[in-house]
């Protein structure tokens, strides 16, 4: 590994460290009774529409120097978004409500993909008017 | 308990980024991350009821590391990116096989602990 590689594998550690901890804070903030993870589902959806947004706009990309735009999609919206949560959770659900548990899954892909496609869609109709 | 979360996610997040440096074939880096974290927080979370494991050790290396290590904003980008060209089986198969083996090692894990007590 080079030191620029290096240089990234840092800032994109210090996005990560927030991302983790703006993840948390969500999880705090909702009632810790609630059956349903609301928190995980709510953090996964805005980070799929973010990241996708800003993967996918060239002009934010050219503008940011690698390890900036690295530390925030990579680190900050990498960080705040989970996948092993989202694995625990739903076997932890299926436990209990075991339709609530396919429920999870089945919104946490479907309703992604939308965010997913809302970001990029939102990017490159910024990308067509900027030109 | 902010502060264990933090660091935790500093760590997770840089072991993704060197696994997606080293693994450059398309989707087979966040595949990876995505199953051997799952597998890795079932088994912390296990040793965390058992109080093996104390609050802090939870904050950081369940909540922190395995959490900001697995994504699923990239996940769901890489994705979309194949539905947009038309990859509908591949896009499939990434999903039912990350959702499968990453759900699937996890509760084998937590069986197998269950079962060795």
């Amino acid at each position: 590994m080079r030191i620029r590689d290096w240089k990234i594998a840092f800032s994109v550690g210090l996005g990560g460290m927030l991302g983790a901890v703006g993840r948390h804070v969500i999880s705090i903030a909702f009632p810790a009774d609630s059956i349903f993870p609301f928190a995980t589902l709510i953090a996964n959806l805005v980070g799929c529409f973010l990241l996708s947004f800003l993967m996918n706009l060239n002009i934010i990309k050219k503008r940011l120097s690698p390890a900036i735009f690295t530390a925030l999609t990579v680190g900050l919206i990498g960080a705040f978004t989970t996948f092993s949560t989202l694995s625990l959770e739903t076997i932890s659900l299926w436990s209990e409500i075991p339709i609530l548990a396919v429920g999870y899954v089945f919104i946490s892909i479907i309703a992604g993909l939308a965010c997913c496609f809302l970001g990029l869609k939102l990017a490159s109709r910024l990308e067509r008017s900027s030109i | 308990m902010i502060i264990s979360v933090a660091i935790g996610g500093f760590f997770g997040s840089i072991f993704r980024f060197l696994v997606a440096l080293h693994v450059t074939k398309r989707l087979v880096g966040t595949w990876l991350v995505n199953i051997i974290g799952s597998a890795l927080l079932a088994y912390l979370f296990y040793q965390h009821l058992q109080e093996n494991i104390s609050d802090f050790g939870w904050a950081f290396a369940g909540i922190g590391f395995c959490g900001a290590f697995t994504t699923f904003s990239t996940f769901g980008n890489e994705t979309i990116l194949l539905l947009m060209e038309h990859k509908y089986k591949q896009a499939f198969l990434y999903i039912s096989s990350s959702l499968l083996l990453s759900i699937g090692t996890a509760t084998t894990i937590l069986y197998l602990l269950n079962t060795s007590t």
